[in-house]
Protein backbone atom coordinates (compact mmCIF):
# COMPACT_ATOMS: atom_id res chain seq x y z
CA UNK A 1 0.00 0.00 0.00
CA UNK A 2 3.02 2.32 0.30
CA UNK A 3 2.92 3.04 -3.45
CA UNK A 4 -0.46 4.69 -2.95
CA UNK A 5 1.18 7.24 -0.59
CA UNK A 6 -1.53 7.06 2.06
CA UNK A 7 -1.93 9.74 4.70
CA UNK A 8 -4.16 9.62 7.77
CA UNK A 9 -6.59 12.37 6.56
CA UNK A 10 -7.06 10.75 3.13
CA UNK A 11 -7.49 7.31 4.72
CA UNK A 12 -10.15 8.73 7.05
CA UNK A 13 -11.80 10.43 4.08
CA UNK A 14 -12.09 7.18 2.11
CA UNK A 15 -13.17 5.22 5.18
CA UNK A 16 -15.90 7.85 5.60
CA UNK A 17 -17.02 7.51 1.97
CA UNK A 18 -17.00 3.69 2.21
CA UNK A 19 -18.99 3.84 5.48
CA UNK A 20 -21.54 6.16 3.85
CA UNK A 21 -21.93 3.77 0.89
CA UNK A 22 -22.31 0.72 3.14
CA UNK A 23 -24.74 2.62 5.36
CA UNK A 24 -26.84 3.80 2.40
CA UNK A 25 -26.95 0.27 0.93
CA UNK A 26 -28.07 -1.17 4.27
CA UNK A 27 -30.65 1.58 4.65
CA UNK A 28 -31.95 0.85 1.15
CA UNK A 29 -32.27 -2.89 1.92
CA UNK A 30 -34.03 -2.26 5.24
CA UNK A 31 -36.33 0.45 3.94
CA UNK A 32 -36.36 0.96 0.13
CA UNK A 33 -36.80 4.61 -0.81
CA UNK A 34 -39.24 6.19 -3.22
CA UNK A 35 -38.54 9.15 -5.44
CA UNK A 36 -39.91 12.38 -3.99
CA UNK A 37 -39.77 16.11 -4.46
CA UNK A 38 -38.45 18.41 -1.73
CA UNK A 39 -36.94 21.89 -1.95
CA UNK A 40 -34.71 20.82 -4.87
CA UNK A 41 -36.23 21.61 -8.27
CA UNK A 42 -36.30 17.92 -9.28
CA UNK A 43 -37.62 14.62 -7.96
CA UNK A 44 -34.82 12.72 -6.24
CA UNK A 45 -34.13 9.39 -4.58
CA UNK A 46 -32.05 9.04 -1.44
CA UNK A 47 -28.99 8.14 -3.55
CA UNK A 48 -29.49 11.20 -5.78
CA UNK A 49 -29.57 13.46 -2.74
CA UNK A 50 -26.41 11.84 -1.39
CA UNK A 51 -24.64 12.39 -4.71
CA UNK A 52 -25.80 16.01 -4.93
CA UNK A 53 -24.73 16.51 -1.32
CA UNK A 54 -21.26 15.02 -1.85
CA UNK A 55 -20.66 16.94 -5.07
CA UNK A 56 -21.83 20.25 -3.62
CA UNK A 57 -19.76 19.58 -0.49
CA UNK A 58 -16.67 19.15 -2.66
CA UNK A 59 -17.30 22.55 -4.27
CA UNK A 60 -18.02 24.16 -0.88
CA UNK A 61 -14.67 22.86 0.37
CA UNK A 62 -12.91 24.18 -2.74
CA UNK A 63 -14.56 27.59 -2.30
CA UNK A 64 -13.44 27.71 1.34
CA UNK A 65 -9.88 26.78 0.39
CA UNK A 66 -9.72 29.32 -2.44
CA UNK A 67 -11.57 32.27 -0.96
CA UNK A 68 -10.94 32.17 2.78
CA UNK A 69 -8.22 31.38 5.28
CA UNK A 70 -10.71 29.75 7.63
CA UNK A 71 -9.85 26.27 8.89
CA UNK A 72 -11.13 23.59 6.50
CA UNK A 73 -12.87 21.86 9.42
CA UNK A 74 -15.41 24.72 9.42
CA UNK A 75 -16.31 23.84 5.82
CA UNK A 76 -16.62 20.17 6.80
CA UNK A 77 -19.04 21.01 9.63
CA UNK A 78 -21.07 23.27 7.31
CA UNK A 79 -21.19 20.51 4.71
CA UNK A 80 -22.35 17.98 7.31
CA UNK A 81 -25.23 20.31 8.22
CA UNK A 82 -25.96 20.85 4.51
CA UNK A 83 -26.00 17.06 3.93
CA UNK A 84 -28.51 16.55 6.75
CA UNK A 85 -30.78 19.30 5.40
CA UNK A 86 -30.50 17.90 1.87
CA UNK A 87 -31.17 14.30 2.88
CA UNK A 88 -34.15 15.25 5.02
CA UNK A 89 -35.83 18.05 3.04
CA UNK A 90 -34.10 18.02 -0.38
CA UNK B 1 -52.18 -12.87 -2.47
CA UNK B 2 -48.73 -13.11 -3.99
CA UNK B 3 -46.03 -10.75 -2.89
CA UNK B 4 -43.31 -9.73 -5.34
CA UNK B 5 -39.94 -10.81 -3.98
CA UNK B 6 -37.02 -8.56 -4.79
CA UNK B 7 -34.02 -10.62 -5.85
CA UNK B 8 -30.65 -8.92 -5.89
CA UNK B 9 -28.58 -11.89 -7.03
CA UNK B 10 -28.11 -10.35 -10.48
CA UNK B 11 -25.79 -7.80 -8.88
CA UNK B 12 -23.15 -10.57 -8.69
CA UNK B 13 -23.03 -10.47 -12.49
CA UNK B 14 -21.83 -6.87 -12.22
CA UNK B 15 -18.90 -7.88 -10.00
CA UNK B 16 -16.35 -8.43 -12.83
CA UNK B 17 -17.07 -4.95 -14.21
CA UNK B 18 -16.84 -3.51 -10.72
CA UNK B 19 -13.45 -5.16 -10.17
CA UNK B 20 -12.11 -3.92 -13.52
CA UNK B 21 -13.34 -0.38 -12.81
CA UNK B 22 -11.87 -0.58 -9.30
CA UNK B 23 -8.42 -1.40 -10.65
CA UNK B 24 -8.52 0.91 -13.65
CA UNK B 25 -10.24 3.95 -12.13
CA UNK B 26 -11.05 3.89 -8.43
CA UNK B 27 -7.64 2.85 -7.06
CA UNK B 28 -5.72 5.31 -9.31
CA UNK B 29 -8.19 8.02 -8.30
CA UNK B 30 -7.60 7.25 -4.62
CA UNK B 31 -3.85 7.53 -5.26
CA UNK B 32 -4.39 10.90 -6.92
CA UNK B 33 -6.31 12.07 -3.83
CA UNK B 34 -3.38 10.93 -1.68
CA UNK B 35 -0.89 12.77 -3.88
CA UNK B 36 -2.97 15.96 -3.84
CA UNK B 37 -2.28 16.61 -0.16
CA UNK B 38 1.45 15.89 -0.26
CA UNK B 39 4.65 17.29 -1.67
CA UNK B 40 6.17 14.30 -3.42
CA UNK B 41 9.91 14.30 -4.08
CA UNK B 42 10.33 10.58 -4.69
CA UNK B 43 8.42 7.44 -3.63
CA UNK B 44 10.02 7.56 -0.17
CA UNK B 45 10.26 11.31 0.44
CA UNK B 46 6.97 13.12 0.78
CA UNK B 47 5.51 15.75 3.06
CA UNK B 48 1.92 16.40 4.03
CA UNK B 49 0.88 19.90 2.91
CA UNK B 50 -2.89 19.81 3.50
CA UNK B 51 -4.94 21.90 1.09
CA UNK B 52 -2.03 24.04 -0.12
CA UNK B 53 -1.99 22.61 -3.67
CA UNK B 54 -5.72 23.10 -4.03
CA UNK B 55 -5.40 26.77 -3.09
CA UNK B 56 -2.50 27.20 -5.51
CA UNK B 57 -4.36 25.48 -8.34
CA UNK B 58 -7.67 27.30 -7.87
CA UNK B 59 -5.95 30.69 -7.74
CA UNK B 60 -3.60 29.99 -10.68
CA UNK B 61 -4.40 32.47 -13.48
CA UNK B 62 -2.90 30.17 -16.16
CA UNK B 63 -5.42 27.53 -15.22
CA UNK B 64 -8.26 30.05 -15.26
CA UNK B 65 -7.21 30.93 -18.81
CA UNK B 66 -7.00 27.24 -19.78
CA UNK B 67 -10.46 26.62 -18.29
CA UNK B 68 -11.91 29.58 -20.18
CA UNK B 69 -10.31 28.38 -23.42
CA UNK B 70 -11.67 24.92 -22.74
CA UNK B 71 -15.25 26.13 -22.33
CA UNK B 72 -15.00 28.40 -25.40
CA UNK B 73 -13.58 25.51 -27.42
CA UNK B 74 -16.21 22.99 -26.28
CA UNK B 75 -19.12 25.35 -26.93
CA UNK B 76 -17.70 26.45 -30.30
CA UNK B 77 -17.42 22.92 -31.61
CA UNK B 78 -20.88 22.05 -30.27
CA UNK B 79 -22.44 25.07 -31.99
CA UNK B 80 -20.84 23.99 -35.28
CA UNK B 81 -20.96 20.19 -35.09
CA UNK B 82 -24.55 19.67 -33.96
CA UNK B 83 -26.33 21.66 -36.73
CA UNK B 84 -23.79 20.46 -39.30
CA UNK B 85 -24.25 16.84 -38.21
CA UNK B 86 -28.03 17.19 -38.58
CA UNK B 87 -27.62 18.71 -42.06
CA UNK B 88 -25.27 15.92 -43.16
CA UNK B 89 -27.68 13.27 -41.81
CA UNK B 90 -30.60 14.88 -43.64
CA UNK B 91 -28.67 14.93 -46.90
CA UNK B 92 -27.43 11.33 -46.70
CA UNK B 93 -29.20 8.90 -49.04
CA UNK B 94 -31.57 6.48 -47.32
CA UNK B 95 -31.70 3.56 -49.75
CA UNK B 96 -29.53 1.55 -52.10
CA UNK B 97 -25.78 1.47 -52.62
CA UNK B 98 -25.58 5.23 -52.16
CA UNK B 99 -26.65 4.83 -48.52
CA UNK B 100 -23.90 2.27 -47.78
CA UNK B 101 -21.29 4.34 -49.58
CA UNK B 102 -22.33 7.51 -47.73
CA UNK B 103 -22.17 5.70 -44.39
CA UNK B 104 -18.64 4.46 -45.09
CA UNK B 105 -17.43 7.84 -46.32
CA UNK B 106 -18.91 9.68 -43.35
CA UNK B 107 -17.49 7.17 -40.88
CA UNK B 108 -13.91 7.32 -42.18
CA UNK B 109 -12.71 10.26 -40.00
CA UNK B 110 -13.96 8.41 -36.91
CA UNK B 111 -11.67 5.47 -37.69
CA UNK B 112 -8.50 7.56 -37.72
CA UNK B 113 -6.48 7.60 -34.48
CA UNK B 114 -6.32 10.96 -32.72
CA UNK B 115 -2.57 11.51 -33.08
CA UNK B 116 -2.82 10.71 -36.81
CA UNK B 117 -5.62 13.30 -37.13
CA UNK B 118 -3.28 15.86 -35.55
CA UNK B 119 -0.50 14.92 -37.96
CA UNK B 120 -2.82 15.03 -40.99
CA UNK B 121 -3.94 18.56 -40.12
CA UNK B 122 -0.41 19.62 -39.27
CA UNK B 123 0.62 18.81 -42.83
CA UNK B 124 -2.70 19.90 -44.37
CA UNK B 125 -2.36 23.38 -42.87
CA UNK B 126 1.23 24.03 -43.95
CA UNK B 127 1.54 26.64 -46.68
CA UNK B 128 4.49 24.90 -48.39
CA UNK B 129 3.25 21.29 -48.63
CA UNK B 130 -0.31 21.31 -47.29
CA UNK B 131 -3.40 21.67 -49.44
CA UNK B 132 -5.31 23.91 -47.01
CA UNK B 133 -2.33 26.14 -46.27
CA UNK B 134 -1.47 26.40 -49.96
CA UNK B 135 -5.09 27.23 -50.83
CA UNK B 136 -5.18 29.98 -48.22
CA UNK B 137 -1.95 31.45 -49.66
CA UNK B 138 -3.39 31.15 -53.17
CA UNK B 139 -6.47 33.22 -52.28
CA UNK B 140 -4.25 35.77 -50.59
CA UNK B 141 -5.02 35.03 -46.95
CA UNK B 142 -2.02 35.17 -44.69
CA UNK B 143 -2.43 31.95 -42.77
CA UNK B 144 0.03 30.36 -40.37
CA UNK B 145 -1.26 28.24 -37.52
CA UNK B 146 2.18 28.01 -35.95
CA UNK B 147 2.54 31.76 -35.36
CA UNK B 148 -0.95 33.27 -35.41
CA UNK B 149 -3.29 32.37 -32.49
CA UNK B 150 -6.46 32.97 -34.56
CA UNK B 151 -5.19 30.67 -37.31
CA UNK B 152 -4.24 28.08 -34.69
CA UNK B 153 -7.74 28.22 -33.20
CA UNK B 154 -9.34 28.04 -36.63
CA UNK B 155 -7.28 24.95 -37.48
CA UNK B 156 -7.95 23.20 -34.16
CA UNK B 157 -11.70 23.86 -34.45
CA UNK B 158 -11.78 22.80 -38.13
CA UNK B 159 -9.86 19.63 -37.24
CA UNK B 160 -12.35 18.74 -34.52
CA UNK B 161 -15.30 19.50 -36.79
CA UNK B 162 -13.82 17.27 -39.49
CA UNK B 163 -13.05 14.50 -37.03
CA UNK B 164 -16.24 14.44 -34.97
CA UNK B 165 -19.13 15.85 -37.01
CA UNK B 166 -19.51 12.34 -38.51
CA UNK B 167 -20.37 11.02 -35.05
CA UNK B 168 -23.25 13.50 -34.70
CA UNK B 169 -24.26 12.81 -38.31
CA UNK B 170 -24.35 9.03 -37.80
CA UNK B 171 -26.32 9.38 -34.57
CA UNK B 172 -28.84 11.65 -36.31
CA UNK B 173 -28.95 9.34 -39.33
CA UNK B 174 -29.90 6.40 -37.09
CA UNK B 175 -32.49 8.60 -35.37
CA UNK B 176 -33.98 9.64 -38.71
CA UNK B 177 -34.14 6.05 -39.94
CA UNK B 178 -36.12 5.11 -36.83
CA UNK B 179 -38.98 7.50 -37.69
CA UNK B 180 -41.93 5.44 -39.04
CA UNK B 181 -43.03 6.19 -42.61
CA UNK B 182 -46.59 6.96 -41.43
CA UNK B 183 -45.42 10.28 -39.98
CA UNK B 184 -44.21 11.38 -43.40
CA UNK B 185 -47.42 10.12 -45.02
CA UNK B 186 -49.47 12.19 -42.56
CA UNK B 187 -47.27 15.22 -43.35
CA UNK B 188 -47.82 14.72 -47.10
CA UNK B 189 -51.61 14.51 -46.57
CA UNK B 190 -51.44 17.79 -44.62
CA UNK B 191 -49.24 19.26 -47.37
CA UNK B 192 -46.63 20.15 -44.80
CA UNK B 193 -43.60 22.06 -46.07
CA UNK B 194 -40.07 20.57 -45.89
CA UNK B 195 -39.33 22.90 -42.97
CA UNK B 196 -42.53 21.86 -41.13
CA UNK B 197 -41.59 18.17 -41.54
CA UNK B 198 -38.17 18.90 -40.06
CA UNK B 199 -39.47 21.14 -37.28
CA UNK B 200 -42.43 19.06 -36.11
CA UNK B 201 -41.49 15.47 -37.03
CA UNK B 202 -37.76 14.98 -37.49
CA UNK B 203 -36.34 17.34 -34.86
CA UNK B 204 -38.56 16.12 -31.97
CA UNK B 205 -37.76 12.52 -32.88
CA UNK B 206 -34.04 13.35 -32.89
CA UNK B 207 -34.07 14.82 -29.38
CA UNK B 208 -32.74 11.72 -27.63
CA UNK B 209 -29.91 11.02 -30.07
CA UNK B 210 -29.00 14.71 -30.09
CA UNK B 211 -28.75 14.75 -26.31
CA UNK B 212 -26.44 11.74 -26.46
CA UNK B 213 -24.44 13.43 -29.24
CA UNK B 214 -24.13 16.69 -27.29
CA UNK B 215 -23.14 14.84 -24.13
CA UNK B 216 -20.51 12.75 -25.90
CA UNK B 217 -19.07 15.67 -27.82
CA UNK B 218 -19.00 17.96 -24.81
CA UNK B 219 -17.26 15.42 -22.61
CA UNK B 220 -14.83 14.41 -25.30
CA UNK B 221 -13.95 17.97 -26.30
CA UNK B 222 -13.64 18.97 -22.67
CA UNK B 223 -10.95 16.33 -22.22
CA UNK B 224 -9.25 16.88 -25.59
CA UNK B 225 -5.49 16.44 -25.56
CA UNK B 226 -3.89 14.54 -28.42
CA UNK B 227 -5.01 16.47 -31.51
CA UNK B 228 -4.09 20.01 -30.35
CA UNK B 229 -0.91 18.66 -28.78
CA UNK B 230 0.22 17.15 -32.08
CA UNK B 231 -1.02 20.06 -34.20
CA UNK B 232 0.07 23.15 -32.27
CA UNK B 233 1.72 21.86 -29.10
CA UNK B 234 -0.58 24.26 -27.23
CA UNK B 235 0.78 27.31 -29.03
CA UNK B 236 1.49 29.83 -30.32
CA UNK B 237 2.25 30.95 -26.77
CA UNK B 238 -0.44 29.19 -24.82
CA UNK B 239 -3.34 30.11 -27.09
CA UNK B 240 -4.43 26.50 -27.71
CA UNK B 241 -3.34 25.06 -24.37
CA UNK B 242 -6.40 23.36 -22.95
CA UNK B 243 -6.91 21.90 -19.50
CA UNK B 244 -5.57 18.41 -20.16
CA UNK B 245 -2.44 19.82 -21.75
CA UNK B 246 -1.81 22.13 -18.80
CA UNK B 247 -2.25 19.11 -16.57
CA UNK B 248 0.22 17.00 -18.53
CA UNK B 249 2.76 19.85 -18.56
CA UNK B 250 2.49 20.06 -14.79
CA UNK B 251 2.46 16.34 -14.06
CA UNK B 252 4.96 15.00 -16.59
CA UNK B 253 6.82 18.08 -17.82
CA UNK B 254 7.54 19.63 -14.43
CA UNK B 255 6.90 16.46 -12.38
CA UNK B 256 4.87 18.49 -9.86
CA UNK B 257 2.80 15.52 -8.78
CA UNK B 258 1.09 17.21 -5.83
CA UNK B 259 -0.25 20.29 -7.67
CA UNK B 260 -1.05 18.12 -10.72
CA UNK B 261 -3.07 15.75 -8.53
CA UNK B 262 -5.01 18.67 -7.03
CA UNK B 263 -5.57 20.02 -10.53
CA UNK B 264 -6.81 16.57 -11.68
CA UNK B 265 -9.33 16.47 -8.87
CA UNK B 266 -10.68 19.96 -9.61
CA UNK B 267 -10.87 18.99 -13.32
CA UNK B 268 -12.64 15.75 -12.37
CA UNK B 269 -15.16 17.63 -10.22
CA UNK B 270 -15.97 20.04 -13.05
CA UNK B 271 -16.52 17.13 -15.47
CA UNK B 272 -18.59 15.28 -12.86
CA UNK B 273 -20.76 18.37 -12.35
CA UNK B 274 -21.32 18.89 -16.08
CA UNK B 275 -22.05 15.15 -16.56
CA UNK B 276 -24.57 15.25 -13.76
CA UNK B 277 -26.30 18.33 -15.21
CA UNK B 278 -26.53 16.64 -18.63
CA UNK B 279 -27.68 13.33 -17.15
CA UNK B 280 -30.35 14.98 -15.00
CA UNK B 281 -31.57 17.03 -17.96
CA UNK B 282 -31.82 13.90 -20.13
CA UNK B 283 -33.68 11.93 -17.48
CA UNK B 284 -36.10 14.78 -16.75
CA UNK B 285 -36.80 15.34 -20.45
CA UNK B 286 -37.61 11.64 -20.85
CA UNK B 287 -39.86 11.74 -17.80
CA UNK B 288 -41.73 14.77 -19.17
CA UNK B 289 -42.45 12.79 -22.34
Amino acid sequence: MAWMSWTLPTALFFIGIAAILVGMTTWQIISPCVERRGFLPLATTRGDRLFIGLLSSAFIHLAFVALTDVNIAVATVLCAVWMIILMRWG
Amino acid sequence: MQTKVENNKAWFLVMPVFLIVAFSAIIPLMTVVNYSVQDIFDPYTRYFVGTEWFKQVILDSRLHDALLRQFIYSFTILIIEVPLGICVALMMPTKGRGASLALILVAIPLLIPWNVVGTIWQIFGRADIGLFGAFMSYIGVEYNYASNPIDAWLTVVLMDVWHWTPLVALLCYSGLRAIPEVYYQAARIDQASRWAVFRYIQLPKLTNVLIIGVLLRFMDSFMIYTEPFVLTGGGPGSSTTFLSQSLVQQAIGQFDLGPAAAFSLVYFLIILLVCWVFYTTIMNMQKDK
